[in-house]
């Protein structure tokens, strides 16, 4: 390299001293700022420079103060005002995104271990269900889905929307009946009442009694 | 426990949260009020910026890309805001502010040198400059500003940011001299 490329050089990196102080080079920038230093005692000097005018700055900067309330009173007073003129039409409940920031929360570390967790999980649950059904004459329906769904006498409900998963089990348990399929379109599932097909107006007086639980059912029907 | 990210935030604000503004605004107002109140020279301004700064941030959320960060973003508003309303300043307040601004250094400083007091002297020297090379030197330093993040930012090509920044020390280094403060530099 001749002087005028080394002065050149030196040119550049002492350019980038305000940065390397900042830590806001890139890797290669900062490698390169480093190695110049290393050798270069005048560099070294420069540098001892910046960072007291870079110590100065934040010093002057935090000794700014904050503004007052009025700030964020005056951008809220704003913000309502916009609303009351034109309200702003919002996106529907967006579930990806929402898992999409959960996951976001996590550090890369903590995701390993959560994939990890959650494929041993996978694999007891395979391995629990395996069991059952090898080793439980009743299969399924033990756990609530009935194995023969063309069978017996059915009706298609509608759960309300406050009745939580432990309603809908007891529920279900209460009258003896099992899910077999579902969620169809409408938020629809398809339950067994009973093993052996009923005649209409019994299934009518079952269909009455579920009726009667609106807290859990807000529409049934029977499936013929 | 992570906080929520920036962009995060912006997304939420697009949907109209107003928490999602809530928790943005307190987290950057206050950099962006230094930021502005550097420019402006005036609090009372700045808090009337910071206010339209983030109320920009509320129209324009769904527009926000994410190919900056945030807060390059924020700073890219309030600079704008900050030199419209500077235009809009009457000539003679500018004047009256400006002579403030770039007062001769040489006489608060002498009594800070008879007190050995290097570091405020150089803070006087730091608001002694010019708005462009406040502006660089506070992105760099204070805000933690890349180069092209400030080329963002400031609207200029990544060489003109080098340069600027090193004629804005240049400039601080000849207030130091003249505060008699010889540094050797450049």
């Amino acid at each position: 390299m001749n002087v005028l490329n080394k002065e050149q050089e030196r040119f550049d990196v002492e350019a980038l001293l305000p940065w390397h102080a900042a830590g806001t080079l890139s890797r290669r920038d900062a490698d390169r700022v480093e190695q110049a230093l290393a050798s270069d005692r005048e560099l070294q000097r420069r540098y001892a420079l910046v960072r007291e005018e870079f110590a100065e700055t934040i010093h002057l900067n935090e000794s700014l103060g904050a503004p007052s309330p009025r700030a964020m009173e005056k951008l809220f007073a704003a913000i309502d005002a916009e609303e009351a003129r034109a309200p702003r039409r919002r996106a529907s409940f967006d579930l990806t995104g929402r898992l999409s920031e959960f996951i976001s929360g996590f550090a890369p570390r903590t995701l390993a271990w959560s994939a990890a967790a959650a494929a041993l999980a996978i694999l007891v649950q395979a391995a629990v269900i395996t069991t059952v059904v090898v080793k439980d004459p009743n299969g399924p329906a033990a756990i609530g889905l009935a194995n023969k769904p063309s069978d017996g006498s059915f009706a298609m409900v509608r759960f309300a929307a406050q009745a939580t998963a432990a309603d809908i089990t007891n529920f279900l348990g209460a009258h003896k009946a099992s899910m077999v399929e579902g969620p169809k379109p409408g938020g629809l599932y398809k339950v067994k009442l009973t093993d052996s097909k009923l005649p209409a107006d019994e299934v009518g007086k079952i269909i009455k009694q579920m009726q009667e639980e609106s807290k859990i059912v807000s529409f049934i029907a029977v499936v013929q | 426990m992570q906080a929520t990210p920036d962009e995060v935030l912006i997304g939420r604000i697009a949907n109209g949260d107003r928490l999602a503004m809530q928790v943005l605004f307190a987290r950057h107002h206050v950099r962006v009020f230094r930021f502005v109140v550097r420019l402006v020279r005036n609090e009372t301004t700045a808090e009337d910026l910071i206010s339209e700064v983030f109320l920009d941030v509320w129209r324009q959320a769904g527009r926000f890309e994410g190919r900056s960060a945030v807060t390059t973003w924020l700073l890219s508003i309030a600079r704008f805001k900050a030199l419209s309303a500077l235009r809009r300043r009457p000539d003679e307040e500018l004047d009256e502010e400006t002579a403030g601004a770039i007062e001769d250094p040489s006489d608060d400083p002498e009594v800070a040198l008879e007190k050995k007091d290097k570091s405020a002297i150089i803070r006087k020297c730091l608001t002694g400059l010019s708005a462009e090379h406040r502006e660089i030197i506070d992105l760099v330093y204070y805000h933690e500003k890349s180069v092209e993040e400030v080329a963002e930012i400031v609207g200029i090509p990544e060489n003109t940011v080098k340069t600027r920044m090193f004629y804005a020390r240049k400039k601080l280094a000849e207030l130091l001299k003249a505060a008699g403060i010889e540094r050797g530099w450049p």
